[in-house]
């Protein structure tokens, strides 16, 4: 009778248990089916920012140069006083005989704006180097208008009637002729890397912007660093565990979340109003940088030494390494791998930063490279902000190209940190 | 161990002498320039222009707009506040008063030529044709009651065609400059109160009650209408090229170099164009000014040649390179008068500015 009623229940639960198999099986697959579905909508975001960003900024690479055969006129050219040449004058001339019918004062305007204006101080340069050449003809290359250079690539539509243009039809005629004649191509644009800010987008390059991020984030690493670890030591290992240990703990938390611009207002308030320090150098940027990232380690690092294991400093305490030996011969080198890491990341980050350098004037329109730390300097995130803001069209390719630039340096960072963490990483 | 620690403990304490040492005695040898994003477009070119000359070094210009430039120049003399500030709005009362206060008692304005301010939508949409009327009642935060003389209620219109039927029935929707803009002050000066002086009773009310006159028309509604797109009319431009029935407060530069994009709306029937805002016809057009510290000019190198190169004919005349930037220039009258007021650095007083 018992066994029976046993052989029956036993068949009841696997039933149960079978029904309920299928339900379970499906309920796994929809959730790998929405943990899949999650991460291709932030893969296809992610790469929608990236085709977005390099179909605008890959042309910026190029920069198109016109070839012009240019008289070196000496009547033009004083040989004792170069730099007081009418040099323009030479280049109007040299446009001129390739578009002899040119005769109207405004078609003539329009024909002398198909190079850019820094064609003069080009040649100005060439002509300084070779004062031999005076009285011949040469062939020199020179940068292209800016509109001649959204033209030449793509970015102008041809199609468009004539007043929606910013090129009008007799200029797209002239360039059509230069191509024609081989008097115009597309070169590496090498201005984009090693020229400062200009009003002039071809002549307009990052390499000031770099020059500014670079020694901010000196500044800011130099500080940073040795503070950051110090304060994560001694919060970690020596200080007491008492109330006020507490608000410290509790104060470093919030302010590695305080928003950055904050940190600005305090350099404002702070450097520029009392310490007296010179507005939009690297040294005031790296300062406010260094109060942004020093919470970030120090966290980081009280993490990194939490993970260290206690057998450890027994082990250390238990040889008869004093307190200090014990921190600075054993724990600190274990932990030192994760605390790069975290100060990596948190570089990354100040590198990134634009909103804290606009209150100690950083977002400045600054030509001359940065040569120290007291030269005034912007940054890349700021210069990227600043060519947004620019009317001219050909501001728009430069600006994500710039953002290119930036996204790679701070890949290769990121990058950097990751493999640094996997090299060094100890499996306790 | 030892030797990391005492490394950091001194190159801290370095770096903390180098500030205080770099606070004090540093001297500045490039101009610090502060002020409108207006102006800005064409401080710089006449800045980089003059660096190129390679005998001093390149001005510094931030664009922190009109307001907060005034309030860096007015903070005081010396190295550590800026010597020239660009405004797109003239200097007020109030503004050269708290200048006197601070120390700076020499301020000289230099006006460097006309901007307009547009009406623009996207070249999508039909043109718009609207009177300075029709901007006040579409964007004064509270609106007369037709008919009834002295009242006012909160704005109520929500389409153009309700302001005037001529007008297309679309939302209004307007992006233009926040507080701190100077082209906001100019807008409510010309068009704001242009418009409510259509109405006898408000236009009175700027003798007899000025509080109350400026109330009514510089207090821009706030109903998700008038949309403050800040500072960047780069993305005004953006926006209003995917919002066709939009609108947008801009600078004339910023449509010269987009006319591919959007139109200009007429304004008590005249078109935005480079003529008419140079011969006043066109009615919300403003002139620019930038304003020296007098007694920076001798202690900052270039000082005088930055401002030669400003008041040249090259820079600012007629044929100049700022006119291809879109800044309308000045008559030869007036151009004369300014090159002559920076050449002997004539301050300002109070009494100009009634």
């Amino acid at each position: 009778m018992n066994n029976l009623k046993d052989a029956q229940s036993r068949v009841r639960t696997i039933d149960i248990v079978k029904k309920g198999l299928n339900k379970r099986y499906r309920k796994e697959r929809w959730f790998r089916l929405f943990g899949c579905t999650a991460v291709i909508i932030s893969l296809s975001f992610l790469s929608l920012l990236f085709i977005s960003i390099i179909s605008n900024g890959y042309t910026a690479f190029q920069q198109t140069m016109v070839r012009l055969d240019l008289f070196l006129d000496s009547k033009v050219i004083d040989k004792d006083d170069l730099a007081g040449a009418d040099y323009s004058k030479l280049i109007h001339n040299a446009l001129l005989s390739v578009f002899p019918d040119v005769t109207k004062h405004k078609d003539k305007h329009k024909l002398y704006g198909l190079v850019s204006i820094s064609a003069t101080y080009m040649l100005q340069d060439f002509v300084a180097k070779n004062r031999h050449e005076i009285g011949t003809t040469i062939q020199i290359w020179v940068p292209a208008d800016d509109d001649v250079d959204m033209l030449m690539k793509g970015r102008i539509d041809r199609d468009k009637p004539e007043s929606q243009r910013r090129i009008n039809d007799q200029q797209l005629a002239w360039v059509d002729q230069l191509v024609r004649q081989g008097q115009i191509k597309k070169v590496f644009n090498i201005t984009f890397f090693t020229a400062g800010d200009s009003r002039e987008p071809e002549l307009a390059g990052i390499w000031g912007a770099v020059c500014g991020s670079f020694y901010t984030l000196l500044v800011t690493l130099i500080l940073s660093f040795p503070i950051g670890v110090s304060a994560a030591v001694y919060l970690e290992e020596f200080a007491p565990q008492n109330r006020w240990t507490d608000i410290i703990e509790v104060n470093i938390n919030n302010l590695a979340a305080v928003p950055s611009i904050v940190f600005g207002l305090l350099g404002l308030a702070v450097f520029l109003n009392f310490f007296g320090l010179p507005r939009s150098v690297p040294l005031v940027g790296g300062l406010v940088l260094t109060l942004m990232t020093l919470p970030t380690i120090i966290i980081s690092g009280r993490s990194t030494l939490k993970a260290v294991p206690p057998s450890i400093r027994e082990a250390s305490l238990g040889i008869g390494a004093s307190k200090v030996q014990m921190v600075t011969h054993h724990v600190l080198p274990q932990a030192m791998p994760g605390m790069l890491t975290g100060t990596i990341i948190g570089m990354a980050q100040a590198l990134g930063e634009t909103a804290p350098l606009l209150m100690i004037g950083m977002v400045a329109f600054i030509v001359d490279i940065p040569a120290g730390f007291t030269d005034p300097s912007t940054v890349l995130p700021v210069q990227i902000y600043l060519w947004a803001d620019s009317p001219e069209r050909a501001f728009m390719e430069k600006t994500s190209a710039a953002i290119m630039v930036l996204l790679f340096f701070l890949m290769v960072m990121n990058a950097a940190a990751i493999v640094l963490r996997k090299i060094f990483e100890k499996k306790w | 161990m030892k030797k990391f620690i005492i490394t950091s403990i001194t190159l801290v304490y370095l770096s903390i002498v180098g500030i205080a040492q770099a606070g004090i005695g540093a001297a500045r040898d490039y101009i610090s320039i502060v002020g409108s994003s207006t102006v800005y477009p064409f401080a710089t070119v006449v800045a980089e222009s003059f660096g190129k000359k390679n005998r001093f070094k390149t001005p510094k210009i931030e664009s922190t707009g009109s307001g907060g430039g005034h309030k860096l120049f007015g903070a005081g003399i010396g190295i550590e506040h800026p010597d020239i500030t660009n405004s797109s709005a003239r200097i007020t009362k109030n503004q050269l008063k708290k200048d006197f206060k601070n120390g700076v008692k020499e301020v000289v304005e230099v006006k460097i030529g006309y901007d307009g301010i547009v009406v623009a939508n996207s070249r999508q949409a039909r043109v718009f044709r609207l009177t300075k009327k029709d901007l006040f009642l579409a964007l004064a935060k509270q609106v007369p009651v037709v008919g009834d003389q002295g009242v006012l209620k909160p704005n109520h219109y929500e389409t153009w065609k309700q302001i005037n039927p001529s007008l297309p029935d679309t939302r209004i929707e307007v992006f233009g400059p926040p507080p701190t803009s100077g082209t906001r002050d100019t807008f409510m000066e010309l068009a704001m109160e242009g418009g409510a002086n259509a109405f006898k009773w408000i236009a009175k009310l700027k003798k007899s009650d000025q509080k109350r006159y400026k109330v009514i028309c510089h207090t821009m509604r706030e109903d998700g209408v008038y949309i403050e797109a800040g500072e960047n009319d780069n993305l005004i431009v953006d926006k209003l090229s995917k919002a066709p029935e939009a609108l947008g407060i801009l600078g004339y530069s910023f449509l010269d170099q987009n006319t591919d994009k959007i139109q200009g709306a007429f304004i008590d029937g005249v078109q935005p164009t480079f003529q008419a805002i140079s011969d006043g016809t066109y009615p919300v057009s403003r002139p620019l000014y930038f304003y020296i510290k007098k007694a920076h000019v001798d202690n900052i190198p270039g000082m005088r040649e930055y401002l030669a190169e400003f008041t040249s004919e090259m820079a600012w005349g007629d044929e100049g390179y700022l006119t291809t930037k879109g800044l309308i220039p000045m008559p030869l009258e007036e151009r004369q008068h300014y090159r002559k007021v920076v050449e002997e650095l004539i301050p300002l007083t109070l009494d100009d500015l009634n």
